[in-house]
């Protein structure tokens, strides 16, 4: 049982998770920084505590306080959201030990998939499709001459101790090689003092598609259908929807039961997120798993109708995952747009500030879940979403259509947002027709 | 409504500090307000308000420190000094339950001085002073929950 649930987050998440307990009848309780003191989820929780300063190091994220608040308030459970501590094994665990339900997967299933290595490890045992690379550094180039013999070429060198694309280099055939390696392995060791590499088989075209699973304390974990992520700048997704506009029936059952798969191999007891990458030819490899709600889980409620937040606070408090589940209907299409206070004219710079006027659209097929209002300061020290308009159609046009209707709606005055930039990629061509990959934004003119 | 009703709120609103007022009765409803300015009036409200967040807390806090134990202080007026809660936790006014409280109104207390215990996670937290003063207020009573922020003493510099 849950008698009293605390929500470890803010912003339209924290907000989320009050609706849910409202519908189930449990009371909640909020916490809060100083700067979040006027803050929705503050005035609409039943309780609120503040924990900290502004800055999310010393209240969002500092454990011992959040526990504290849930002890002070007799809250038996707490939701974490999604970022902050939702992916934070020690938390769960601290949890566990005060006796506090945390909603949401086991502290040592947080641990398993938090750990890049160790969760292509686990999933690859368990059969799931990974993106074949070397397990370890490369010695030298006949090692990845062989790799490319066996998986084929193009194919990607990556410094092992780096990112943002420094000693990345992309290998199309094997006159390139030498060449790609020597470089790669020089800038590796500017950037990071250390040239290892690694590689690993180049997925080209990629489409980012997840598979939304849940599972409950009792072994069983169902699938819910796939959500496309491809939209993304900068790995921060910008538009999600559900269906994706090329998995057929035949091609979700297949994703489904692969992610169900992955999902066992760490004993999944909660709502949690498969990532693929998949290619032209719609082969699937396992990107990584979020054990958390995601911000684009409402394309998936409104297809599939299962509210999922509901659901992770009932899996939570021990109740099974219902007969009906398993056979899931998709209804129609959703779309979600993330409104983020930047600006998209100025390379998407954040923009904290003042909303002197706000207007959330409505009408049919049309939800907004936001946390801000007319007179609502943005906090300069979090993240920038101001919120999510998901709208649902009969079929993906209408869904489409819907969006530059309710988008239309919309009215943010005083600081500028990402509307504008999703106005005009819903306007594209190649978008309203399906056809594109994560690429996509690199070559978008705005 | 009635006009002389309504230049009767008005006249509420204009002698009070209310921004707004809002009243529906019989389907009917009337709403006045003050031209709101860009600014809100940074005030703090010292009742004390256990883990209940009706009040508008001040911004100013951004810039305290935030850590071990020492209590969080702030000018309160012109000799007053806010000591705040570094932590969430239940407020003991006494080292045990039989235990004689550790400050009483009009106490003077010296730096370093333990002023309260804040439980948190089973830990005991001792909160101390950290100007030298006399208690004039204590704002909390024995076992309440506090929150970070929350104004637990005042105490008036010597």
């Amino acid at each position: 049982m849950i008698k009293k649930l605390l929500i470890a987050n803010r912003g339209e998440i924290a907000l989320r998770v009050i609706r849910a307990c409202k519908e189930l009848n449990i009371p909640t309780v909020a916490v809060y920084s100083v700067a979040d003191a006027l803050s929705l989820h503050v005035r609409f929780a039943d309780e609120a505590v503040c924990i900290g300063p502004a800055d999310s190091k010393n209240s969002y994220l500092k454990m011992a306080q959040i526990i504290s608040a849930a002890e002070v308030t007799n809250a038996d459970a707490i939701h974490p959201g999604y970022g902050f501590l939702a992916e934070n094994a020690d938390f769960a665990q601290m949890c566990e030990d005060n006796e506090i339900i945390f909603v949401g997967p086991k502290p040592i299933a947080i641990r398993t998939m938090g750990d890049k290595a160790q969760a292509r490890e686990t999933v690859k045992k368990a059969g799931v499709p990974i993106i074949p690379g070397s397990e370890t550094v490369v010695k030298n180039s006949e090692e990845i001459k062989r790799f490319a013999e066996i998986h084929g070429y193009p194919i990607i060198l990556k410094a092992s101790a780096g990112g943002g694309g420094r000693g990345m280099r992309i290998v199309r055939q094997i006159a390139e090689l030498e060449n790609a390696y020597s470089n790669a392995r020089e800038e590796a060791q500017k950037a990071f003092g250390n040239s290892d590499l690694y590689v690993e088989k180049l997925i080209e075209d990629a489409r980012h598609i997840e598979v939304q699973i849940i599972g409950d304390n009792y072994g069983n974990i169902i699938h819910l259908g796939e959500r496309e992520c491809s939209i993304q700048r900068r790995h921060q997704k910008l538009i999600e929807e559900s269906p994706s506009p090329v998995v057929d029936a035949e091609l979700r059952e297949k994703l489904g039961k692969i992610a169900i798969r992955a999902a066992k191999a760490v004993k999944y007891t909660s709502a949690g997120t498969i990532e693929f990458l998949m290619d032209k030819k719609r082969n699937f490899y396992f990107m990584e798993m979020n054990t958390r709600i995601q911000v684009e889980h409402p394309v998936t409620e409104m297809v599939t109708g299962i509210d999922l937040v509901k659901e992770q606070i009932r899996l939570a408090r021990g109740e099974k995952i219902p007969k009906w589940m398993k056979k899931f209907n998709l209804r129609g299409h959703a779309i979600e747009c993330r409104i983020n206070a930047e600006n998209p004219a100025k390379n998407f710079l954040p923009s904290p500030g003042k909303i002197q006027v706000f207007h959330a659209p409505g009408g049919p097929g049309t939800r907004m879940d936001t946390h801000v209002y007319a007179g609502y300061e943005i906090p300069s020290h979090y993240d920038s979403l101001l919120g999510k308009l998901i709208t649902h159609g009969k079929d993906r046009m209408e869904a489409i259509i819907r969006m530059e209707r309710a988008l239309d709606e919309t009215i943010v005055e005083g600081v500028p947002t990402t509307i504008p930039f999703h106005k005009a990629i819903l306007k594209n061509e190649a978008f309203r027709t399906g056809d594109f990959n994560i690429a996509f934004l690199n070559n978008f003119k705005f | 409504m009635r006009p002389e009703k309504i230049l009767e709120l008005v006249k509420i609103l204009e002698s009070h500090e209310i921004d707004e007022i809002e009243i529906s009765r019989w389907g009917q409803r009337i709403r006045i307000a003050k031209k709101s300015n860009a600014q809100a009036p940074a005030e703090v409200e010292i009742t004390p308000a256990p883990h209940k967040a009706k009040k508008i807390q001040q911004q100013l806090a951004e810039t305290v420190t935030f850590e071990s134990k020492p209590a969080v202080t702030e000018e309160f007026n012109h000799k007053g000094v806010e000591v705040k809660s570094p932590i969430v936790g239940t407020f003991y006014r006494a080292p045990a339950p039989d235990a004689e409280s550790y400050v009483n109104i009009g106490d003077s207390v010296a730096v370093g001085q333990p002023l309260c215990i804040i439980e948190a996670m089973k830990i005991m937290n001792v909160i101390e002073a950290e100007i030298p003063g006399k208690v004039v207020k204590i704002l909390v009573e024995n076992t309440q929950p506090v929150e970070y922020n929350q104004t637990l003493f005042i105490i008036e510099k010597e």
